[in-house]
């Protein structure tokens, strides 16, 4: 106990005392801890918020598809949908009794590269993300007037758009549109408050505008004579065809795989219903190799810092030879010197880690508002998971087995070593 | 010079045999030569003076003393124990318990303070702590006063100290805890007459205090009246 005492003292005197060279050592070491760290930690929180991109929905139901195919158009706003689903369809699922929600969703148009998404009251009363959060409005309200846009917190924040800014909605995707809805411009009614989400990057219409801009249009282009003007709009009905897709809500989730069969199965027309949670971690599986990837390599640059300290403690161990000759002199035992270098390595590592710990710490407290406002990347700060803790305690454990190096050589000289150091020859 | 002459204490009790060497050889690895030592019979409480001139093997001979080298022949006894059959482990034992050193020159761990240097030996060993008396740290701010370290260089890094303060520093260390062997490779070598003198003379008070040996290596035959015994040691045939 004497000894190990003794040792731990020697090693932090001896580890002030060096505290100039080793700074840089140590800050190596704290960068790279700090990345690897950093990634495992960004991992999970993307993975977290990826996961929770849509929550509460029981099924999501489109024209028959592949689940990813629809997830995708439906929630990510990537890739067109293969078809729409009639309105009849709709309407007959309104009338199940086991369906306690439905928001129906129309696509097609875009505004300046982001997605025009038609949709009703249901969308705010219901939708969720994240942790079950409903979406909020950061100012104004949720569209009432036929030609209101409630806008994303992206869409607002890109382009700079406030209440009762007037914008044109061009026909089809892509960011540059030849043919606009120039006759119709809309309003903005509402923006909605940041999620971190695929909600924020698109805009949102009634249903019965998406109808309304499209009188006259059913050639694809606007045909002159047969659009109509914002007045002769506002009178008129709409009730739309087909809709894109629609997220349902269930009663009881427990009748979830009957619903999705009883879907799969109508005779009415094809369907696909999918559970947005299944879909959901099966995309991610296939980007998670790309991440697992990348939290190898900041693996390999801790290696490679732990590398560079051995380095450091091998070239200091040929100026360390007087002071072990007189430890040895004295009686210590090869043995502690050894355990002296392994400390020295170890403690090194461990104050890489704390000082790691409060780098990311302060990075992620610092940078969060600025990724959630540029980026709409939601990263909180929260306690280590266990599996941060592990890969954390890995580089103290990692060191102690390199340090076995200078640790073995050192404890192999001492058993050779004469009386002082100047006798060795 | 100094030249008192000491009296030899009472050496007829054979358990009071500091060190006794009979036929003592050694051998360098990859060497074909073989240094051969003269048989040393040492009382506890007497001082050996060792001189020769450069590679005649006198901190060779310390080595073996220290328990750092096995030699290849003979017979080494330290305080009735056979040092030859021992383990490394047990010798790194029997040094840090009974013997004290001190170099020739950069003598003590840089990192350490003046104190924490002197108090080394009774952190390393029980025994010397237990023998430090009243306590571990008044024993060796005692030792620092009598080698007149000012307080004040005390608890500052020994880089600080000068040449002269750095030996007297080591003396304390070595002193610390009364063993009863205390090994000295040329520790005057770096020292001035003024204090090449009192260096001595207060190591070997000390010494005499504790009962413990010196053995003391220096090709500076003017300080052997200050010993018991005298061996020079001579290049080999």
């Amino acid at each position: 106990m004497n000894k190990l005492k003794l040792t731990i003292f020697l090693s932090a005197a001896s580890l002030w005392y060096r505290r100039r060279v080793l700074a840089l050592v140590c800050l190596t070491l704290t960068l790279s801890v700090t990345l690897l760290l950093g990634i495992q930690y960004l991992r999970t929180e993307i993975r977290q918020s990826f996961t929770s991109t849509i929550s509460g929905t029981d099924l999501i139901v489109g024209a028959r598809s592949g689940q990813l195919n629809l997830l995708l158009y439906t929630v990510f706003h990537i890739g067109d949908a293969t078809n729409n689903i009639r309105w009849s369809t709709y309407q007959s699922m309104t009338e199940d009794s086991r369906i306690d929600w439905l928001i129906p969703i129309s696509l097609g148009d875009s505004y300046r590269g982001y997605r025009v998404v038609s949709t009703n009251e249901q969308f705010l009363a219901h939708f969720r993300y994240g942790n079950d959060q409903p979406l909020t409005l950061a100012s104004g309200d949720w569209f009432s007037d036929l030609f209101d846009v409630v806008i994303g917190a992206g869409v607002a924040r890109q382009l700079d758009h406030e209440l009762n800014d007037d914008l044109v909605l061009s026909h089809g995707g892509g960011r540059t549109s030849f043919s606009n809805h120039k006759d119709l411009p809309f309003r903005v009614s509402g923006i909605l408050a940041p999620t971190g989400t695929p909600v924020d990057q698109a805009v949102y219409i009634s249903l019965e505008a998406m109808e309304a801009m499209h009188v006259g249009w059913e050639s694809g282009v606007a045909i002159p004579g047969r659009t109509l003007s914002a007045d002769q709009a506002r009178n008129r009905d709409y009730t739309p065809d087909a809709i894109t897709a629609v997220f349902v809500g269930l009663d009881r989730p427990i009748l979830t795989f009957q619903v999705q069969r009883e879907l799969n199965q109508s005779r009415e027309e094809p369907l696909s219903a999918i559970l947005p949670g299944v879909a959901l971690s099966e995309l991610w599986r296939m980007m998670g190799q790309f991440e697992k990837a990348l939290l190898g390599i900041s693996g390999f640059v801790v290696i490679t810092s732990l590398v560079g300290l051995i380095a450091v403690l091998l070239t200091l161990q040929a100026q360390r030879q007087r002071e072990i000759a007189i430890l040895r002199a004295t009686g210590a035992s090869p043995g502690l010197i050894a355990g002296l270098y392994s400390l020295e390595c170890v403690g090194l590592a461990l104050a890489s880690c704390l000082f790691a710990l409060l780098l990311g710490a302060a990075a992620i407290a610092g940078l969060s508002p600025w990724l959630l406002e540029h980026y709409g990347l939601q990263i909180r700060l929260r306690p280590l998971a266990r599996e941060e803790w592990l890969l954390l305690m890995a580089v103290p454990l990692s060191a102690l087995a390199v340090s076995a190096l200078p640790a073995l050589n050192t404890w192999r000289a001492g058993r050779q070593q004469g009386f002082g150091a100047q006798d060795s020859s | 010079m100094n030249s008192k002459t000491r009296q030899p204490p009472d050496s007829s009790r054979p358990d009071t045999l500091a060190i006794r060497t009979r036929n003592l050889h050694f051998r360098w690895q990859n060497q074909a030569r073989e240094l051969a030592f003269p048989d040393i019979q040492l009382t506890r409480g007497e001082h050996l003076f060792l001189h020769g001139p450069s590679g005649t093997g006198k901190s060779t001979l310390l080595g073996l003393l220290a328990g750092m080298h096995t030699p290849s022949r003979g017979s080494l006894q330290l305080l009735n124990q056979e040092l030859t059959t021992m383990k490394a482990g047990a010798r790194d034992r029997l040094r840090a318990d009974h013997m004290g050193v001190i170099f020739q020159q950069f003598n003590l761990v840089p990192y350490l303070s003046a104190m924490a240097n002197a108090l080394l030996p009774c952190r390393l060993s029980n025994l010397r702590h237990s023998r430090a008396l009243p306590s571990a740290t008044e024993a060796a701010q005692h030792l620092l006063t009598q080698l007149g370290i000012p307080q004040s260089h005390w608890h500052q890094g020994v880089t600080r100290l000068s040449i002269g303060q750095q030996q007297r520093v080591a003396a304390a260390r070595a002193l610390i805890g009364a063993p009863e062997i205390i090994l000295a490779d040329e520790p005057t070598s770096a020292l001035d007459s003024d204090n090449r003198d009192r260096f001595l003379e207060l190591l070997l008070t000390l010494a005499e205090r504790s009962n413990s040996s010196v053995v003391f290596v220096s090709h500076d035959q003017s300080l052997a009246g200050h010993f018991h015994h005298r061996m020079a040691l001579e290049v080999a045939p």
